[in-house]
């Protein structure tokens, strides 16, 4: 297949991942049309018969990062500092309500990690790749990431070594 | 077979994830076998993730706004081909838009319908959340039955029943009280939602939601919906809002099911 048709072809993917990632549909939203304009200016710089998917989700991440970085303060990055992003859900449980503010409430990039795994089905080493951390790093974020939004949902206390460092 | 590799927590995220070769998961199971609270935990976590995809894998399904597709290059072969399909989908929208039946569907269908997509959306995530449970998956169970259906029936301010499903093959578990919805318009306190679990002989499971309406007096036909690897029925009938959901039964199944119910539930 035509390798723009293919990146055409991610683009309901790219939405779900973004909805996930921000929440509200505007926003994600925008985030995927920022992705494919990079991705379309960029396309050159792919390099045809390697994996395609990895790659928008890699320019999808880049251009994240780099949205939540011109928003915020430079910290917002640390694993200690919770992003709370507020979420319309009119209509919605609040047990529905309940899983995007704990999904919100996880520092960046643990989010990121979990959702390529758990939403995306990538391999670990394909998530590895996706956002150029080493395996060892998406599988402790996997990890605390499950550990802190269990918690949450349980309303279990937050494992102490996770818990918000002002 | 002992396991000779001590179990890690990488090796519980894999199992989680279903990216365990088959020798593996096997010791990864009787490693969990002999604890009950790993056990319980890699069970929720199994259940948080299928959680997700019931409240994301939607979106899959919702139309791609023009706006993203018209980003091709233009003169793309890919460009032209998406517009064709992003035409053909505003195309049968506007054709029931610009029908006789507008006027019918504003006024009566499309808040029942927008009502019953998050009934089932609710539901699904609750099936996911409980119905993996080992130790509790019920708050109250089916031995004591009366008083369940009596407390449920008093938390939603109107009087629920647990339908018989023994036909089908499946007893009462028992039942839970869920928080339910609120309005954030009016800011209506959330009326609280029940649900019932039910097993079959294989420990197949189905829940069914209960909710009651705040606009009531509508109805609606079955409707089915998959959320994720749920899969849902649900119908809205007078004051009362009803979801049945399952992960083991297939649609064909999960039907008869839902017509059992609303069969009994009829008032």
């Amino acid at each position: 297949m035509d390798e723009r048709q293919a990146i055409v072809g991610l683009i309901p993917r790219l939405r779900r991942y973004a909805r996930a990632l921000v929440g509200d549909r505007a926003t994600a939203d925008d985030l995927v049309q920022d992705t494919l304009e990079r991705a379309w200016t960029k396309f050159h710089l792919y390099r045809g018969g390697t994996d395609l998917r990895a790659w928008m989700f890699t320019v999808m991440h880049n251009v994240h990062v780099n949205r939540v970085r011109a928003h915020r303060p430079t910290d917002v990055l640390t694993e200690d500092m919770p992003e709370t992003v507020q979420r319309a859900a009119q209509g919605d449980s609040l047990m529905v309500r309940d899983l995007e503010r704990a999904l919100a409430s996880l520092p960046e990039e643990q989010r990121e990690v979990l959702l390529l795994v758990a939403l995306e089905d990538m391999s670990y080493d394909e998530a590895a790749r996706t956002l150029g951390i080493p395996i060892g790093t998406v599988m402790s974020r996997l990890s605390r990431a499950r550990e802190r939004l269990r918690a949450t949902m349980l309303e279990l206390p937050v494992p102490a070594k996770l818990t918000v460092v002002k | 077979m002992s396991a000779d590799v001590p179990i890690t927590e990488v090796d519980l995220q894999a199992y989680v994830d279903g990216r365990l070769a088959e020798g593996r998961r096997g010791e990864v199971e009787t490693w969990l076998a002999s604890r009950p609270d790993e056990a319980q935990r890699v069970a929720q976590l199994r259940s948080q993730r299928d959680a997700l995809r019931a409240l994301y894998d939607p979106v899959l399904d919702e139309p791609v706004p023009e706006r993203l597709i018209r980003l091709a290059p233009r003169g793309s072969r890919a460009r032209e081909l998406a517009l064709v399909a992003g035409w053909v989908a505003i195309g049968a929208v506007a054709g029931v838009l610009a029908g006789w039946q507008l006027h019918a569907w504003q006024a009566g269908r499309s808040p029942a319908m927008s009502e019953g997509a998050s009934i089932a959306r609710s539901a699904a995530v609750a099936h996911a959340t409980y119905s993996p449970e080992v130790r509790h998956p019920v708050e109250v169970g089916a031995d004591q039955e009366k008083h369940l259906v009596a407390w449920l029936s008093k938390r939603l301010g109107a009087r629920v029943r647990a339908p018989t499903l023994e036909a089908a093959g499946l007893s009462l578990m028992g039942g839970r009280l869920l928080p339910g919805e609120g309005d954030p318009a009016s800011g209506a306190e959330p009326a609280p939602v029940a649900q019932f679990m039910y097993q079959g002989a294989r420990g197949q499971r189905v829940t069914l939601y209960v909710r009651t309406e705040v606009h009531g007096h509508s109805e609606t036909a079955f409707r089915f919906a998959r959320e994720g690897g749920v899969r849902v029925f649900y119908w809205i009938d007078r004051d009362f809002g009803y979801a049945l959901s399952s992960s083991d039964l297939d649609r064909t199944h999960l039907e008869r099911v839902a017509e059992l119910v609303y069969r009994q539930l009829e008032p």
